[in-house]
């Protein structure tokens, strides 16, 4: 990939109003109807939205460990198809991100791909076991510089250990982000959201109330250490109305700050799913009913949560297909999510595109802490950039995934939008919605 | 008497008169049992030891009819029964499943008796070759015999009936159909192209 | 009939009729010296139960042996997952043996249906998890309506009140036999401690026309069959109950409670018993249990399921 000169024609800024960017050496050099210097690529935008670069505070590349499921590289190719320019790596994988050479590690690899800044999450915990603090001031100060600490896959249960997190981190910026599930109430096992269904089917249960309890105690513990405390996928109507109070409270005292993402699935899939027992539609927190779903809508709209996060989970095929209580927790994300939000929340009427660049790109990069990417789309700024097709609706085809995984609970539904071209720092990561491939990329395509 | 559907599931419907010409109309029917009735009597020097098992679902009224006429004769009332042979069909695997009929066996068994077998269409000789099966599985009968009220013909298997109501020479392109007072309303026997007939009807 | 049997939901109450009647005429099979039918012959039926269950397996294996099924016991104990092959190919490698039916057992929800995606044999659903067990339910309703007519005719389970009681949480039985018996006109009342009902059983009552109570001396009185159900003591670390004690006095069918049901009120339960804590042997061993009824009635009906969904395998 060459950092030239890219101009993009005729496309709607946020959504708002047309203009033509010209993007010289990785930077947005003009806005307006600058004429296309020699050599410029010319990126015909009519009719599509630009927004800046997508960032993803969510997504499991499992490299290293699990390589057969993706790998830095796939993963990063997924992200860059669903218009992100930078994502978050989670900790949990094998080993786990826990100290400052694992995590550089993953950065080194994000790097090396080149299609996606790929940011480490760090472990909180040694391990994620939840008993002592793995070496987070370490992994904060190593190349990699993380910010953002979390267990996921597992919540931080021990309230103790939450505690100290929380204050620890305080000394470089750092933020908690918590899987809220208390294992009492939702044990290893829960796989359907507790209710009808649940009964029904005979599926151990995942009630929200074990979300909403660890929430709830978070945002105490963020009030009582004044740290800030992110939390992750949030799926129930009562978790909204936990942050929205302590949203209000943090506002008032200023000295902490509680953020939320929630997931597309969350925003669109339903418990009723799970009726035919498929694992495509096994997920942790689970799919919840409609009413949560109306209500994480609603709070994603308003700001009460702040952003949207893929929890891209790739699995191997054979780690789904046992029965579903033994099948793996998970689904593809990275390459719908914009699909998702766009059918959800802009179709809908609920959001702007300007909203979209808030919830998928502005806030996600200021929680994660990355000052290179959710910048405004203006001149001097760093050119991480996304074109989107707000009109044309795709039905996803599984097969055409770029990821190494299939466990895709989007398959053979239409989604509205599709991204045509991704830029990093300028230089074309995707283009007319397909990867673009450098001389440099002697690993093909994955099958 | 309310027509009844039989166990092939054959279109007897509303319609008690099926389609084709009569062969055997209710007094040749009435005829011929009690012609049967006494040969059975003959072959067997008197009513000792006989037990009549009528293959559902016609064969089973046929062999009440053959037991009162019987006992008209010899003022004894011998043993009826019912066997059912759809466990023991050879095509099973060719037709959806079908429920058993009820086997019914006398209280004083097969064991040492002369069994007669009373069915009403002798055809390839399937049923019969199943119905000895059956039987086999409940006792051991000291003889077999078999008696229908038509046989009609293209026989697959070794099998002869040793009472017969009527031989019938029919084409394998028709079907023949009987119909008795017990079950279907009315007492005829008709025979039909197999075009002009409702499926399923008089395949054995 | 549909081609597998997952779920009792799978069958109409015309289709129940009609495993019934020919169970009845297999029920007289048991009585005959020679105790074999040709129906199966040359069909092959694999009992594959990854969770043990000497009942309900050696019931099967009777029933299509009696029938002349060649019936294969394979027992795999644990989950697959745990050996780390996935249940797909468990199941396509045994699919791939030439097999007509598997009846399975397995100790996850949902696992039969899954299956049933994958291998061409007729899947017949022996338990799973804590989902169904629909031939339990069926040979529950046949032994009720046995009992319930006269001169070894069925009788009628239309308006009967089926009293259900024990841990429904975790009861296969129960969720299968609720589905069975009000399809066949029974009105059933499942009773439970509320912290051994099935999360969202207010709705799912109210759609599907079942009772529920916590109080089962209230229940008692009306009705016309007892079903209890197995209650395992190590729910009590689950915090499920306080001790067997106490559940016992609140819903086990103790000696008090069996002077309250009438003479002919048959008692079922689908064992192993737990004597003492859910049934008293008093109950368990008395004129009016049916205990002993079902396990003979649970042979005939799954001869007629295996029947009724083999023989005519692969006919449009």
């Amino acid at each position: 990939m060459t950092h030239g000169t890219v101009l993009i024609q005729g496309a709607s800024l946020l959504g708002e109003r047309t203009a033509d960017v010209l993007v010289v050496d990785g930077v947005v050099a003009e806005i307006g109807t600058p004429d296309a210097p020699a050599g410029a690529r010319v990126v015909d935008a009519d009719g599509l939205v630009l927004l800046p670069g997508l960032v993803d505070l969510h997504t499991h590349l499992r490299e290293p460990g699990r390589e057969d499921a993706e790998t830095v590289l796939t993963g990063s190719r997924a992200a860059a198809v669903g218009g992100y320019t930078a994502v978050l790596a989670m900790a949990n994988t094998s080993p786990v991100t826990d100290t400052a050479e694992a995590a550089e590690r993953v950065h080194d690899l994000g790097r090396a791909a080149g299609l996606v800044d790929v940011q480490p999450v760090g472990a909180v915990t040694k391990g994620l076991a939840g008993e002592e603090l793995a070496e987070l001031g370490l992994m904060a100060r190593s190349r990699a510089g993380v910010r953002v600490f979390s267990d996921d896959g597992r919540c931080v249960a021990d309230a103790r250990v939450m505690r100290r997190a929380l204050e620890y981190v305080k000394a470089f910026g750092g933020v908690v982000s918590q899987h809220a599930q208390e294992p009492t109430l939702a044990g290893p096992t829960a796989c359907c959201h507790e209710g009808e269904l649940s009964g029904r089917l005979g599926l151990p249960g995942w009630p929200g109330v074990a979300e909403e309890v660890i929430v709830a105690r978070d945002v105490m513990l963020a009030r009582h250490t004044g740290s800030r405390v992110h939390v992750a996928h949030a799926s129930t109507a009562g978790t909204v109305e936990v942050l929205r109070w302590a949203k209000s409270q943090a506002e008032k005292d200023g000295t902490w700050a509680v953020t939320a993402e929630v997931t597309p699935h969350h925003l669109l899939l339903t418990t009723d799913l799970l009726t035919g027992y498929d694992p495509t539609y096994k997920v942790n927190p689970p799919l919840r009913p409609a009413e949560d779903v109306e209500a994480l809508r609603e709070a994603l709209a308003d700001g009460t949560i702040d952003a949207v996060a893929t929890d891209h989970a790739p699995h191997a095929r054979h780690d789904k297909e046992h029965a579903f209580v033994d099948a793996a927790f998970g689904m593809l994300g990275l390459e719908t999510a914009l699909g998702v939000v766009a059918t959800t929340m802009v179709e809908t009427g609920r959001m702007g595109w300007a909203d979209v660049a808030r919830v998928m790109s502005t806030r996600p990069a200021q929680i994660a802490g990355l000052t290179g990417h959710g910048r405004p789309l203006a001149v001097g700024e760093p050119a991480n950039l996304t074109l989107v097709d707000p009109a044309t609706a795709v039905v996803v085809d599984r097969d055409a995934s770029v990821s190494l995984s299939r466990n895709n609970p989007w398959h053979g539904r239409s989604l509205t939008a599709r991204v045509r071209a991704t830029l990093l720092r300028g230089a074309p990561t995707v283009l007319d919605g397909a990867l673009v491939t450098s001389a440099d990329d002697t690993e093909g395509t994955p099958a | 008497m309310p027509a009844t559907t039989d166990a092939l599931g054959a279109g007897a419907g509303e319609t008690p008169e099926p389609p084709g010409r009569t062969v055997l109309d209710a007094r040749d029917i009435a005829r011929a049992l009690t012609r049967i009735s006494h040969e059975i009597l003959e072959r067997n020097k008197g009513h000792e030891g006989l037990v009549l098992l009528g293959i559902p679902t016609r064969g089973v009224g046929l062999a009440q009819r053959i037991a009162a006429r019987i006992a008209d004769t010899e003022g004894v009332a011998v043993p009826v029964g019912s066997l059912d042979i759809t466990l023991y069909r050879d095509d099973l695997r060719r037709h959806p499943a079908r429920g058993p009929q009820p086997t019914d066996v006398p209280p004083g068994g097969i064991d040492g008796k002369t069994v007669v077998l009373v069915d009403d269409v002798l055809y390839s000789g399937r049923t019969v070759r199943a119905a000895l099966d059956a039987l086999a599985d409940l006792g051991r009968p000291a003889a077999v015999r078999l008696a229908v009220l038509v046989d009609r013909g293209h026989r697959e298997l070794p099998v002869r009936a040793d009472h017969v109501g009527k031989n019938l020479p029919s084409a394998r392109s028709e079907r023949v159909m009987v119909r008795l007072e017990e079950t279907d309303g009315l007492d005829v026997v008709r025979i039909a192209d197999r075009a002009d007939t409702p499926d399923a009807e008089g395949a054995r | 009939m549909r081609k597998h049997l997952l779920s009792a939901d799978d069958l109409t109450a015309d289709d129940v009729h009609t495993l019934f009647a020919t169970a009845a005429e297999m029920h007289d099979v048991q009585r005959r010296e020679v105790k074999k039918l040709p129906a199966l012959r040359g069909r092959t039926v694999i009992n594959l139960f990854f969770e043990d269950s000497t009942r309900t397996r050696s019931s099967f294996e009777i029933a299509g042996k009696w029938l002349s099924a060649d019936t294969i016991n394979i027992t795999g104990k644990g989950s697959s997952a745990s050996k780390g092959e996935s249940l797909r190919d468990t199941v396509l490698t045994i699919g791939s043996m030439g097999v007509d039916a598997l009846v399975m057992r397995h100790g996850a929800s949902g696992s039969a249906q899954q299956v049933s995606q994958w291998v061409d044999a007729v899947v017949i659903n022996a338990g799973d998890g804590t989902h169904e067990h629909p031939t339990q339910a069926l040979l529950d309703a046949y032994t009720l309506m046995r009992r319930f007519g006269t001169g070894g005719r069925l009788g009628s389970l239309e308006g009967r009140h089926v009293v259900i009681v024990g841990d429904l949480t975790h009861s296969r039985v129960f969720r299968s036999n609720v589905v069975t018996l009000t399809r066949l006109g029974a009105r059933v009342t499942v009773v439970a401690p509320p912290t051994l009902m099935p999360s969202g059983v207010d709705a799912w009552s109210r759609e599907a026309g079942f009772a529920t109570s916590y109080d089962l001396d209230e229940v008692l009185p009306s009705a016309d069959a007892v079903m209890m159900l197995r209650v395992q003591r190590e729910r009590m670390s689950g915090g499920f109950f306080p001790t067997s004690r106490e559940y016992t006095v609140g819903y086990g069918l103790t000696r008090a409670r069996l002077g309250v049901l009438g003479p002919d009120v048959p008692i079922c339960h689908p064992g192993p018993m737990n004597r003492g804590l859910e049934i008293a042997a008093d109950a368990a061993d008395a004129a009016q249990s049916a205990v002993l009824e079902q396990v003979s009635a649970g042979v005939a009906v799954r001869m007629s399921v295996l029947y009724h969904l083999l023989a005519g395998e692969g006919v449009a």
